[in-house]
């Protein structure tokens, strides 16, 4: 196993050994809030973090697997394309922002813009969400074990969301949708995959597009 | 982008430290803000007031310092950077009054009982470096670090803003409506030293605090009046205010111990404070207001 403390190591060391080695166990020390911390894995390594990240934290991840002991901060897993990161407690604004796929569990709350222009990834979030969650969410799945802040879902297109508890208000275009089989066994699914065996699927309500303002409408042509 | 810090302390230890502690945070806020920093602490004198006036030429405040001590009843006088703070058993409002008339060109960075500002242009570690704050103790702090964008680079554009007696403001963001706003409060009597738009931030609360709003009555107007964007830290006599925007688009963090309190920009500060890996760590909803006061829970 590969160890980097951060009070010592530079994070760029840490990257750079992601970035030439493959399929590594990698242990990261002492986070202590610093940026960027195991971002641009390409590969199947195995990173854990202890401590809590700044910002941008395994951003552009394929493959690997990231798991932080803390909190972290805004931008986690930012334009992932693939693998799992978990985060055991809150992670901050626009959480796997236009992430194109793989999974991202929150243990504790994500803050606002989770999930933002997201395109493909699958985001389980333990507890609460902020405001602007799913704001043009294009693709993937965002499910919250807790409330959901103001305007979620604003401008979505093909994205799913499901809520269990309160959702403060629906962005534009949002609505909820009816829960049919197939939403129940994808949420299960998710669920069993972030490793949430408490909750049932069949608390949650889904919410998705109601296809209103992303396609044109010719009777709106006077307003252009 | 800039960065902000802010430190109450719950125990004498911490207190003992206090400038230490806010040297370290502000430090890990340079990447925030290369341009200027500042920094209020608050901790009680051997005076009635306490006065922090300004100016680049030692020998101008040498002067000040010569007149204050002879002329203000009972006046010591302290020296830090190019900053000089006149303690005397006059009031914060009297000696502002002195030294406006007396040394007109002379910057009045802060008046009250409790609060001392220092702020320089230049990176955070230079300011360190050069205002020592290591020995600085307190009851509570909060600082800054600039990077400019809506207006120049110079000490008297720099943060913390006094807003009246014992009360500053820091700010990370932008201001929109702040023009407006600047000549609608001059209207009122409100004076500004520079084309900042966070000055008119600290102007506006000076103006609704003048009119009898309590903190939270002009913070809570302040969301209405105010449009752009904003972290603040309210600095008061005995404790410090977070609000940030509705939309919330600034970053801060807010963590708790037995210990103390901190605010900042980003964690990498707090982290560098005594039990941050055990603090409860949390971020501030948009639109609330959160405050700390000496013997008040939060």
């Amino acid at each position: 196993m590969q160890t980097f403390d951060l009070n010592n190591d530079a994070v760029r060391d840490l990257n750079s050994y992601l970035h030439s080695n493959s399929d590594a166990t990698v242990a990261v020390s002492n986070a202590g809030g610093k940026h960027a911390v195991a971002v641009g894995a390409t590969t199947a390594h195995d990173i854990s973090i202890n401590g809590n990240v700044g910002y941008y934290c395994a951003g552009m991840n394929q493959n690997a697997n990231v798991s932080v002991n803390g909190h972290a901060g805004p931008g986690l897993a930012e334009n992932m394309m693939s693998g799992t990161v978990r985060v055991t407690g809150n992670a901050s604004q626009y959480c796997a922002a236009t992430a194109h796929g793989g999974l991202v569990v929150i243990e504790g709350d994500a803050s606002s813009r989770c999930g933002i222009s997201m395109k493909g990834v699958n985001i389980v979030v333990r507890g609460n969400v902020g405001h602007m969650s799913a704001f043009m969410a294009q693709k993937g799945v965002l499910v919250v074990c807790g409330d959901a802040g103001d305007a979620l879902g604003d401008s979505i297109y093909e994205a799913r969301l499901y809520v269990r508890g309160k959702v403060a208000s629906t962005g534009a275009d949002c609505i909820e949708k009816p829960m049919n089989a197939e939403h129940i066994a994808e949420l299960e699914q998710l669920l069993l995959s972030a490793g949430i065996d408490d909750i049932k699927a069949s608390e949650f309500t889904r919410y998705g597009s109601a296809r209103k303002l992303y396609h044109f409408n010719i009777d709106n042509a006077g307003a252009y | 982008m800039c960065g902000i810090v802010g430190l109450y302390a719950k125990t004498q230890a911490v207190s003992d430290n206090l400038g230490t502690h806010v040297a370290a945070m502000l430090i890990q806020m340079g990447e925030r803000g290369p341009d200027s920093a500042g920094a209020a602490f608050y901790a009680d004198g051997p005076g009635k007031s306490k006065v922090t006036v300004q100016h680049e030429d030692s020998t101008v405040l040498d002067d000040v310092i010569t007149k204050a001590t002879s002329e203000l009843a009972g006046a010591t006088a302290r020296s830090r950077g190019s900053h000089r703070v006149i303690e005397s058993s006059l009031s914060g409002d009297e000696t502002t009054r002195w030294v406006a008339e007396h040394f007109p060109d002379v910057r009045i960075m802060s008046s009250g009982e409790r609060i001392e500002i220092y702020k320089e242009k230049g990176h955070p570690r230079e300011f360190v470096d050069a205002y020592q704050l290591d020995d600085i103790k307190g009851s509570h702090a909060l600082a800054h670090t600039r990077m400019a964008t809506e207006s120049a680079i110079t000490t008297s554009h720099s943060h913390p803003f006094s807003t009246g007696l014992d009360l500053c403001l820091v700010h990370n963001g932008s201001l929109s409506n702040h023009n407006r706003l600047r000549t609608s409060l001059q209207k009122e009597g409100i004076e500004f030293q520079t084309d900042n738009d966070s000055e008119v931030a600290a102007g506006y609360l000076t103006w609704r605090l003048m009119q009898g709003d309590t903190l939270k009555q002009a913070l809570t107007a302040a969301l209405r009046d105010l449009d752009g964007f904003y972290t603040f830290a309210i600095g008061t006599r005995n404790g410090f205010a977070v609000l940030r925007d509705p939309i919330a688009c600034k970053p801060a963090v807010l963590a708790e111990t037995d210990d103390w309190v901190a605010m900042a920009s980003e964690y990498r500060a707090i982290a560098q404070l005594p039990g941050a890996d055990q603090a409860r760590i949390w971020e501030p909803e948009p639109a609330q207001i959160y405050s700390w006061e000496a013997g008040q829970a939060a």
